[in-house]
């Protein structure tokens, strides 16, 4: 077969290693990492009107640099900032233990179903991803409000009473714009990240290890939790993180499900913004979010370059 | 009953129930499209009139023309760019600085949307005060979309790299193909269905976002998410049922379509190798 012959300029270019490590690296220092420098230079800048100061200025021969550190100053001092981002990290820490009790046998009973039919049960996980996540979280708008299906239900079986006990919502039936209905819409919007990581580990593990360790004499259950859950564990630690790291920054469930009383940071962000043009704050309150998540973040990064090679 | 049997009805219980959760608030959202009355969850019998308003409502179809726009653009972009950068992460092990590259691949699938959005803008507002463009609209929120896709798209395409059989590029470049012609003859066709995947999952992730549009967009530029979400956050709204359902069902049609086409490949595929096999 034929294939039409480049031009040598072109064709180097493009066989040539520079193009294609180039082009994408290129494009993320521009619109990844430059903007990200910019916000954490606009944090520390003064705002006049519209303009901001330069950091560095010259003058009569005397070189300034002004940081402008008040913003940050003022989110350590002011006791809602700190209120915000601490129940931002307790509400996804929440979601992620919801996520993987549920998870975690659904993903460990999809890897021990027969083979066959485990690609339909992979695909079915993945079918509600392809729908609108907006109008998925919309939709429990409707089924937790007065009358709907699931609170009708709770209601029914007195689960209502519950969670009221436990403090999660603010009155029996009252399920709507609560810290319960909040925890509910980002467990049920990240179940599948967490689902899938946990069946790629589980459904590649050696099952003969299992039979090995009832042959040494272990009960099923010892040997599910000697063998089975420490040889799912970068499957644990990836889908956690997956669901951790942008529940704490979630804008879009708090403001659908949440309630007055469910302040998440990432609509501080969008309040200091949209609301206050106040941009050096958003900026700085943005920069304090990243800090926070960047130890999971590089946890994260570990275990996906590990589970890399090891896939290689 | 026996404890393999208890077992096996747990197990299968477990799952319906979690297949049930994951899949109740879609029915839900398509059961009250069809609902006679404009409360939310009170059925008074079946109607078709909230899909007729939909003719009328010009801010929802001027926001959807808009949004599949920009997912096309966005698939299209994060296919071409997430190729290159899962080559360059598959292919070439040892570059400079390939730690920083991977690491900012994969960073914009966790870092929280607020701050992508957020940071992208206050650049694009520098830009712009410098040399006047470029305006906010189409081309700020493709560019926003735009890194989320390429990140999705390098997940999916390097998967599949790293499953390629190095041993089909070697016998080709042993039977004296030159490297542009191994790379279009062999690995593309090889990696192309993990492309047609990448470019439909970014197409949806596009059509979806919320977050990163409204940072992004300027007067005028409005997505259907937009809109859905600003008569969302005011409460139900038997319109945004009527759209949602229609969503579902292009996308349903769409996504059984794509995966009979694609297990249709494989089977051709593998009689071919095993036609040659037999050769």
């Amino acid at each position: 077969m034929k294939t039409p012959r480049l031009p040598p300029w072109l064709g180097g270019l493009l066989s040539g290693r520079s193009a294609v490590v180039g082009i994408p690296y290129a494009w993320l220092l521009a619109f990844f990492l430059l903007p990200f420098l910019i916000l954490a230079k606009i944090s520390v800048s003064e705002m006049e009107n519209v303009v901001f100061k330069n950091l560095i200025s010259y003058q009569d021969g005397l070189l300034t640099l002004q940081l402008k550190l008040s913003n940050y100053v003022f989110i350590t001092e002011d006791a809602l900032y700190l209120k915000t981002y601490l129940a931002s990290l307790e509400y996804a820490a929440a979601t992620t233990v919801l996520c993987l009790l549920i998870g975690y046998p659904f993903a460990y009973f999809m890897a021990r179903a027969r083979a066959t039919v485990q690609p339909v049960l992979l695909m079915l996980v993945m079918l509600p991803f392809w729908t609108s996540f907006l109008l998925r979280v919309y939709a429990w708008k409707g089924l937790l409000g007065e009358g709907g299906w699931v609170a009708d239900a709770l209601v029914a079986t007195g689960i209502d009473q519950l969670l009221y006990a436990a403090g999660l919502i603010a009155a029996p039936g009252k399920l709507l714009h609560t810290p319960f209905s909040l925890v509910l819409g980002m467990a049920y919007t990240y179940l599948p990240f967490m689902i899938l990581p946990l069946y790629g580990t589980l459904a590649k593990m050696d099952l003969r290890l299992l039979e090995a360790a009832a042959d040494l004499g272990a009960n099923p259950w010892v040997a599910f939790w000697r063998i089975t859950v420490p040889l799912s564990k970068a499957g644990i630690i990836a889908g956690s993180m997956l669901v951790f790291i942008p529940c704490v920054g979630e804008f879009v469930i708090p403001e659908l499900l949440g309630g007055p009383e469910t302040l998440m940071i990432g609509r501080v962000v969008w309040d200091e913004f949209f609301s206050n043009n106040d941009w050096p704050m958003a900026s700085a309150v943005a920069v304090v979010m990243v800090l926070l998540i960047i130890v999971p973040l590089a946890l994260f990064n570990k275990y996906q370059a590990e589970a890399q090679e090891a896939g290689r | 009953m026996n404890l393999a049997a208890f077992n096996r009805w747990f197990a299968r219980g477990w799952l319906a129930a979690g297949y049930a959760f994951l899949f109740l608030p879609i029915v839900a959202l398509v059961v009250f499209s069809f609902n006679d009355s404009p409360l939310p969850n009170v059925w008074r019998g079946f109607t078709l009139k909230w899909y007729a308003a939909l003719a009328e409502d010009h801010e929802l179809q001027a926001g959807l023309w808009l949004t599949l726009r920009i997912a096309f653009f966005t698939a299209c972009g994060s296919v071409l760019l997430g190729t290159l950068a899962a080559f360059a992460l598959v292919k070439y092990r040892r570059f400079t600085g390939r730690t920083v590259f991977s690491g900012m691949v994969n960073a914009p699938l966790v870092m929280p949307e607020v701050v992508v959005g957020l940071s992208l803008l206050l650049m694009l507002v520098s830009v712009q005060r410098a040399i006047g463009f470029p305006e906010r609209g189409l081309l700020t929120i493709w560019l926003g979309h735009l890194l989320l896709g390429m990140a999705y798209a390098t997940v999916v395409i390097q998967a599949r790299l790293q499953d390629l059989n190095p041993q089909l590029e070697e016998a080709a470049m042993d039977l004296g193909a030159r490297p542009w012609q191994v790379f279009t003859l062999v690995t593309l066709p090889l990696v192309s269905q993990s492309m047609v995947s990448a470019w439909l999952l970014t197409f949806t992730i596009s059509l979806d976002d919320v977050v990163l549009s409204a940072f992004l967009s300027g007067p005028g530029a409005t997505t259907l998410p937009l809109v859905i979400f600003s008569r969302a956050r005011l409460g139900l709204n038997p319109s945004v049922n009527a759209v949602a359902t229609l969503i579902v069902a292009v996308v349903a049609v769409g996504v059984v379509a794509a995966s009979y086409w694609i297990a249709r490949n494989e089977r051709r595929r593998s009689q071919e190798l095993a036609r040659a096999g037999q050769a």
